[in-house]
């Protein structure tokens, strides 16, 4: 009897939710539709705005999911690690190789500097998780979790020491302008956005599931004892993916600085918790989930700070934080993640 | 000076502390400190004096207290029950609101008073503070379990992204809020001042009555504490340090997992609207903008600087960063730039001083300062022989309810 009534509870709850999510979703492509019918062009260039937005966001959201896919850990300092890399290649570029305009040297500079940034951010990571995370590995999970806000802490500090408490403009070598297709306009950035992160991502899914590394990181991620027992160095699988995190936090932070041309000590904060949401979004721990959560969500906001009707930009973060609150109570596991059971 | 005086007396005696002890303790420390500030410092000499401004101006510990208020409701939520809430600002933002609206001329379309000490003839809404502590409390609790409801189903870290999200929500909405469909909920970043001050035995406390208002935010800081105390030991309690230390052994014993964590957040953000009015009242305004994710880092900070668990522990880190914060650093920053003539900016370290806080704390001593019993084997539990060093202190071997 007990079991009949808990049973239908949860069909009555399933069907609640089904059908909310259900009028949210058509309420959204409503307010989409009504917006491509108002301006199309613009409709068009705004997709294409939040769609770069939303690459780069993968870029970062990778990073949050890959070391949360192994350690179950929130890397709240990951945010901040991209926020330095953009302050690094601000540096590299402008002040020690003194590139200000878009030329040949400067694309030569401005892939040296990919490198330079990715290996930067690579190296912070896994020294962070050398010195603070491994050791608090059988902790309780809280203890990692505050040791993570206060990292992010740290690196803000550093990020405040070295470009001050403003935020501070940077030339771009990327080449401003515009080009169009079919009347729509897209600046070269969004074009070079892609560029960049295509590849980078490809190399990711390469390195994951091509590479005995990657597959040592699966089997590490799946059972750590288990995986220790098969003769596997957990610690070192860790470490990589820390660095792999890190190298792509840090061509994000490129990308950002060379796109937006704005460094501030704060921006890792604001940037790295979209990321999170993406991640979330897509089902952390799942490498495609991030990139299908960071463009959902780089959509979104592009969306609804550029078209005519739409919130606009001071709600940005309250239109991002919203869906993933609805999100957590319709599909906890995120769009694209399984269901795990607890192991007890 | 109550940090250092507390410290002093609990090394000289040596013997366990039991509950009773620490809140005469805490009590007769109040009392002093309000003698002392009232009584004793008018009359002694000026050099004294300015010194006792500038290293424990009365203000500061007022601010202090509030902190005090607001670490002790997370305490409830991230010490007893096991939840990490990263958007505690946001209850603090709606106390402090509600202040605003029930305690100013802000609404001047309607005119209403009730119980407040301010003129009659001035328009807005103008409730008696006791009134809008009440009010407070009951708003916040609602949005504590409006905030935990959707959360409950979720493991630990998606929890502490969700309340981190309202954290960022709330504030916004209030910087925004100038203009909702030509309603003006918050006055934006403007922000809402001044407040009505309190009204006490029918008189109004002016700017400058900072003694009263202390042993008003003495009083509210020690029901908070009663509350944590006696929640603590009863059956709610004994449910939040079950789920704490074990989500799912608890729902086999039969402890209603949804809301035992409701309660949790409901009472946390109780104590979140307290000091938010509180601190309404200690500012004479509310403005939007200075509820940002670095207050609810800050009260994380406290409680797991002080001993996550222990209201006393939780009291001790409060008032210790809150201090450091407030006066202690900029004073001694003034004190070695002039001394060594150097222009150094010591308040633009609070960031290294916090983060390196959290992370030292959670190497080396995870339980906090005055670690409650329980938790500190629950922090050490998986630690091998070869791991973490346990520390040992005489102070740790508190008795535990």
């Amino acid at each position: 009897m007990a079991g009949v009534t808990y049973k239908t509870r949860q069909l009555r709850r399933r069907y609640i939710e089904r059908s909310f999510a259900t009028i949210a979703i058509a309420g959204a492509l409503f307010w989409l539709i009504i917006n491509f019918v108002k301006s199309p062009t613009q409709f068009v260039e705004v997709t294409f705005t939040g769609l770069s937005n939303g690459i780069l966001y993968a870029l970062i959201a990778l990073g949050y999911t890959l070391v949360y896919g192994i350690i179950e850990l929130i890397n709240f300092a990951h945010g901040d690690l991209f926020m330095l890399g953009g302050l690094f290649s601000a540096h590299f570029i402008t002040l020690w190789f003194g590139q200000r305009h878009s030329s040949g040297a400067g694309y030569g500079v401005l892939l040296l500097c990919l490198v330079a940034v990715m290996a930067f951010c690579a190296l912070i990571n896994v020294t962070i998780e050398r010195f603070a995370y491994r050791r608090l590995r059988r902790a309780p999970k809280l203890a990692p979790l505050i040791t993570a806000v206060g990292m992010s802490f740290i690196l803000q500090f550093v990020g405040l020491r070295w470009n001050g408490s403003g935020q501070k403009t940077w030339p771009s070598l990327l080449p401003n302008g515009n080009f169009s297709i079919f009347g729509v306009r897209l600046p070269y950035t969004t074009l070079i956005s892609f560029l960049v992160t295509i590849p980078v991502l490809l190399a990711l899914t390469y390195i994951v599931t091509q590479t005995k590394q990657g597959k040592a990181m699966r089997a590490t991620a799946q059972d750590q004892d288990a995986s220790r027992l098969m003769g596997i160095n957990v610690d070192r699988t860790i470490s990589f993916t820390f660095g792999l995190g890190g190298a792509l936090a840090g061509a994000a932070g490129l990308l950002f600085e060379q796109t937006r041309g704005l460094t501030s000590y704060n921006l890792g904060f604001q940037l790295g918790l979209i990321a999170f949401t993406a991640a979330v979004m897509g089902g952390i721990g799942n490498l495609q989930g991030a990139v299908l959560g960071a463009i959902i969500i780089g959509l979104i906001q592009g969306l609804n700070d550029g078209l005519p009707i739409g919130l606009g930009q001071q709600w940005s973060n309250t239109v991002v934080f919203s869906i993933l609150i609805l999100l957590m109570v319709f599909k906890p596991t995120g769009l694209l993640g399984k269901p795990t059971t607890e192991k007890v | 000076m109550a940090i250092i005086a507390r410290k002093k007396s609990s090394k000289k005696q040596r013997a366990p502390f039991s509950q009773r002890t620490w809140s005469i303790g805490f009590f007769s420390l109040a009392v002093l400190i309000y003698i002392f500030y009232t009584y004793i410092l008018p009359h002694t000499p000026d050099g004294f004096q300015s010194q006792i401004q500038t290293w424990f101006p009365p203000s500061a510990l007022n601010e202090a207290l509030v902190w005090v208020i607001a670490a002790l409701g997370l305490n409830i939520v991230v010490g007893y029950a096991g939840l990490l809430d990263l958007g505690f600002v946001a209850f603090w933002a709606i106390g402090g609101y509600t202040a605003g609206w029930f305690m100013s001329g802000f609404f001047n379309q309607w005119n209403f008073h009730f119980g407040s000490e301010s003129a009659k003839v001035i328009p807005g809404i103008h409730l008696s503070f006791w009134l809008v502590l009440v009010i407070g409390a009951l708003i916040c609790a609602f949005f504590g379990i409006v905030i935990g409801a959707p959360t409950l189903r979720l493991k630990s870290d998606y929890l502490a992204i969700v309340t981190l999200g309202f954290g960022e929500i709330i504030p916004q909405i209030f910087v925004n809020g100038e203009n909702i469909h030509g309603f003006n909920l918050s006055n934006g970043t403007k922000g809402i001042s001044p407040v009505d001050s309190i009204g006490i035995f029918g008189k109004r406390l002016g700017p400058f009555d900072l003694n009263y208002k202390y042993m008003i935010f003495v009083a509210m800081a020690a029901f908070m504490v009663f509350i944590s105390l006696r929640l603590r030991s009863g059956r709610l309690g004994r449910a939040w340090l079950a789920i704490r230390e074990d989500e799912l052994a608890a729902s086999m014993m039969g402890v209603p997992l949804m809301k035992t964590k409701l309660a949790a957040y409901a009472v946390g953000a109780i104590s979140g609207g307290l000091a938010g009015v509180a601190y309404a009242t200690h500012v004479n305004g509310i403005f939007a903008e200075r509820f940002q994710f670095s207050i609810s880092i800050i009260l994380l900070a406290m409680v797991v600087l002080g001993g996550m668990g222990n209201v006393w522990g939780v009291m001790v880190g409060a008032l210790l960063i809150a201090w450091v914060n407030s006066t202690g650093l900029p004073a001694f920053g003034n004190e070695i730039n002039s001394t060594f003539h150097t222009n150094i900016n010591f308040p633009s370290y609070t960031f290294l001083i916090f983060g390196a806080l959290l992370i030292l704390m959670m190497l080396f001593r995870r339980e906090g300062i005055l670690p409650e019993s329980r938790l500190k084997l629950l922090m050490h539990e998986n630690d091998d022989a070869s791991g973490n060093e346990q520390p040992h202190d005489e102070i740790s071997e508190e008795e535990d309810l």
